[in-house]
Formats: C-alpha cells, structure tokens, sequence
C-alpha cells in the first residue's frame, strides 16, 4: 500500500485514492493549434523515476492533489492541492 | 538443430537424459548486423526468427537487457485469443492465432498451445446483449463465437455459482482460444531463431544510438561493463513496458504510453477443476484457468497508477480475491502460491502500434497494454514484414502511431485516451 500525505486529511492508504494522471500536463487554450490539443491529450513523458501526478482522494477530502512520487521505487516526496485557490485558502496565504 | 521428436525424447529416457544440446549460444555482439531487435521477449524473438525465416535476413541480433522471458513473456496470464470486434485488431489477432495453431510445428518445439476454449460471462440482458454485438461482428470477420446458455454453462463448468445474487444469465464463447506455455514460446522461438543464424545477446544493455545523418544506423550498449558500439541498417525496438525511456533516447519523443504494472497470481495446484478460460467481465475484471501443472492462474486490473517496479499491491489482490469469490467460491480455500507484476505500455486506445517511425532506421513494436502474449507470433510476423519491406503487413497496417494525430482511434474498450481503464 503506497501512503499518501494528503495535506488536508494527513496520510491515508492509496486506495482511497484515483489516480488522475500526469499532473506535468497543461492543457492549451480551446483555439490553440490542433498539434498543441493533440500533444496535451496523448503524448506523455512517462517518466521512469520522478514524477508529479494528480491523484483524486476519492474517499477522503475529494480534493485533487499534485504528489511527488517516484515511478521505479514508489516512494512519495510531496503532495499538495492542485487547486492553487485552494491551496492559499487553507494556508491562509498566498498560493 | 537438433531436431525433436518422440524417438529423442525416449532416447533421451534410456540414455540419461545425456542426449541434449543447448539450443542458443552465449555469442559476443559482433560489430555490424543488418537488423538489431533490442528486447529478447517473445516479441522480440519472434521478430527476429520471422527476418530470417520468412524475409531471410542474414544477420540479425537480438539485445536483451536482462535474460529470455525475465520481463512480460515470463509474467502474464498464458491467454491466447482473438474475440476482438474493431478493425485493426480483429485482423491482426486472427492473423496472430492462425499462426499460434502451428506455432509447435513451425518451431518443432511443442509450445503445448491448448485451444481449450475462452468463456465470457455475461449477468445482465444488456450485458449479453453487448457481448451479442460484438461475437457477431467476429463471426461476420470469420472468427469462431458462440453463445452458451445457462444449462450449458451449468454443464460445462460446474463450480460456477448458480445461487448468488447475480447469477451468470450465459458467456461468450471463442472455442480456438485457450493457453500456451509462456516459457515454451520464447524457448521455442529463441532455438529456432539461433538455427537460422540469429545471435540472442543476453544480459546487455542498450544505452544508446548511432546516429548518420539523421538516422539510426546502429545501437551503444553495455555488456559485463564493456562498452560496444554494434552498427546495424536497421533497429527495431520490442521493449513493451520499457518502451518510452528507450524512445527518449531515440529521439522519438514523447509518445502515447503511460506505463503501469499488471499482477498475475498461480494457487497451489490442485485436481482438474477448470478446462477452459474464464472470464469474468464488465461488472468485476477477472480471468483464470488451470495450468497443466493444476496450479489456478488468475489475474484482474492493472494497480491503477503508473509504475515501472515489477512488483504489485495488495488492494488489487483484494478486489481480484473478491472477484474469484464471486464466480468460483469453491476456491475460497486454495492458497496463493505465487504473485508476480509486470510492466505494460498502456497505450491512449489500448491498441498497440507495429510501425516504421519518423526517424530513418528506426522501427516501433510497442502498446501492447494487456494484450502482449497472445500477440507473440503475430506481433513478430507483422514486425519482420514491416522491418523488411518499410511497410506494414496488411494484418498491421492498421496498427500505426500516426492513427492518434489523426483521429483513428483503435479503441476497443471505448473509454477514450485514459491508459490505465483500457
């Protein structure tokens, strides 16, 4: 089981988690070019080793988090909310 | 080749089993070949023993990282079948089983390919009338399907649970598909393969390409800390799992794979339980069937998140244990003997591309998602045809990278360009 530091509940089982996918992904603006569309919706760096996803804590807080988690070891560095308004507004500061 | 036959297996009873040669060498990478195929899976093998045969090519390598059948050819569920219902992977997995039927002639080794049939359960109406759709659209592509009903169903496997909640209403049948020994297909192409010429070069890894001109005119590795520099016309890559770190280096780039981890388990064995592959889909995900051994090999989703260890979770045990316990409870009380992960390509449509690429010299045998083993001989045959001739072969052509940019999606599941529901 991979234990993920969600920063709203503290750390929880995976499986209560959906893994979303590759959070390096940003998607373009609706009238950007048909290559940038293509590029966001099927090329992925599948990276072997670091890599920062978007995982859905489904059955906990529902929040959608970055983690930092590597691909070969599984270990997991970082998780934050992928929402930055989010973010600030639990912080109470800035995003 | 020593060739086997009933006559040398009896001998070989009443001599002291000292009859037997090693069927593949330990060959040092030469300097040039006119193909290299770096991945030894059953893929990989099988494309290499194809350039020879079928396109006799001279001089082929192939560089595996590792050892013969150490990654997925020794890691999967042993299914063979072709029950698929869109273009582009209904000819190419008919194309693939024919060529299983006589695979154990083909490469005189018995890769013991048992047609046992692969039975599809259905719950619901709608669930079966679905699963009618598409064994239709099998049968009108001339692949064999039927439809069993409850009292057959009741007949041909009487462990199912009749009294659950939600009783199988039926399956679907493909009466040509069943199993083969996974360790045979890649012994059994990786012998006939070193027969017509082909060096297999174990434990070496590939680090690198030569490049010319903006082709790739050969490949860098490393083998027991020695560096080589082996130039070859043209390189193919079979790396399923491994596919996009070796693209990167390629300078293919990014591609439409997100790799993830599948589990596959085996129980302790037990008496003949189960003649025929069970599949239990569409509400839980979960296959089994019984290794000649006796052994139940089962398997069920991928681990949901994208990984290249080759070990698996536990929460997906659970759901699979579950699953099992739904269908078969008479094997709530076999203990798990083993449990091993392998790492898959799962491509954005869950199909897989057998193509040339954008870069001269360079060829792509990759996607295979769950599908890999099945594929073996066809994915070799398709790969070698296309490797020799630049072009695909028809049961291929389908099968391109290109097909995403252009809107062509093979997507059996239709779940859209998410890998790990495909």
């Amino acid at each position: 089981m991979l234990r993920i530091p969600c920063p709203f509940c503290g750390p929880r089982d995976h499986a209560e988690f959906s893994y979303e996918g590759d959070a390096s992904v940003t998607y373009p603006p609706l009238d950007a070019p048909e290559e940038a569309w293509f590029e966001a919706v099927f090329l992925r760096e599948n990276p072997r080793g670091p890599a920062e996803e978007l995982w859905h804590h489904l059955y906990g807080c529902r929040a959608h988090l970055i983690v930092e988690r590597d691909t070969l070891t599984h270990e997991i560095t970082g998780a934050r909310f992928a929402n930055p308004a989010i973010r600030a507004a639990l912080s109470g500061g800035e995003a | 080749m020593q060739r086997y036959n009933a006559l040398s297996v009896l001998w070989g009873g009443l001599t002291g089993q000292k009859n037997w040669q090693p069927v593949w060498g330990r060959p040092q990478p030469k300097s040039a070949y006119d193909v290299i195929i770096v991945g030894g899976g059953g893929h990989g093998l099988a494309t290499a023993y194809y350039l020879a045969k079928v396109h006799k090519v001279r001089r082929v390598a192939v560089i595996e990282k590792g050892w013969l059948g150490g990654g997925n050819a020794g890691r999967n569920t042993t299914i063979v079948r072709s029950n698929y219902g869109i273009e582009g992977n209904t000819e190419f997995y008919e194309h693939s089983l024919k060529l299983w039927e006589n695979l154990s002639h083909e490469l005189n080794y018995n890769v013991m390919f048992s047609q046992r049939a692969h039975v599809n359960l259905v719950f619901s109406p709608g669930h079966r009338d679905m699963t009618a759709r598409k064994y239709n659209i099998m049968r009108l592509n001339g692949i064999d399907g039927e439809y069993w009903d409850r009292d057959t169903l009741r007949r041909r496997i009487p462990h199912l649970d009749f009294e659950g909640r939600f009783p199988p209403l039926g399956a679907y049948v493909q009466p040509r598909a069943g199993t083969a020994r996974h360790d045979a297909v890649n012994w059994g192409f990786a012998r006939a393969a070193t027969a017509l010429g082909v060096d297999i070069i174990q434990g070496c890894e590939v680090t690198g390409f030569v490049r010319e001109d903006g082709a790739i005119v050969g490949v860098e590795a490393v083998q027991g800390g020695r560096e080589y520099t082996i130039r070859a016309e043209k390189v193919g890559l079979a790396v399923a799992g491994h596919t996009s770190v070796l693209a990167h280096k390629a300078g293919l780039g990014k591609l439409p794979i997100e790799t993830h981890k599948l589990q596959a388990y085996v129980s302790e064995p037990i008496k003949p339980f189960l003649d025929c592959v069970l599949v239990y889909g569409g509400v839980g995900h979960f296959y089994i069937s019984q290794s000649d051994k006796g052994g139940m090999v089962y398997g069920g989703h991928l681990d949901m998140y994208p990984s290249y260890a080759q070990r698996g979770n536990l929460p997906i045990y659970e759901d699979v244990a579950a699953c099992c316990m739904a269908v078969l409870p008479a094997l709530g009380r076999v203990k798990l003997l083993r449990q091993w992960a392998g790492v898959m390509d799962m491509s954005m449509d869950g199909s897989p591309f057998i193509t040339i690429t954008d870069i001269p010299g360079l060829y792509l045998n990759a996607g295979w998602c769950y599908g890999g083993f099945k594929a073996t001989p066809g994915s070799g045959y398709c790969f070698a045809h296309t490797i020799a001739h630049d072009a695909p072969h028809w049961a291929n052509a389908r099968l391109t990278l290109s097909r995403y940019r252009e809107g062509r999606l093979i997507d059996e599941e239709t779940t859209g360009p998410t890998p790990k529901l495909h």
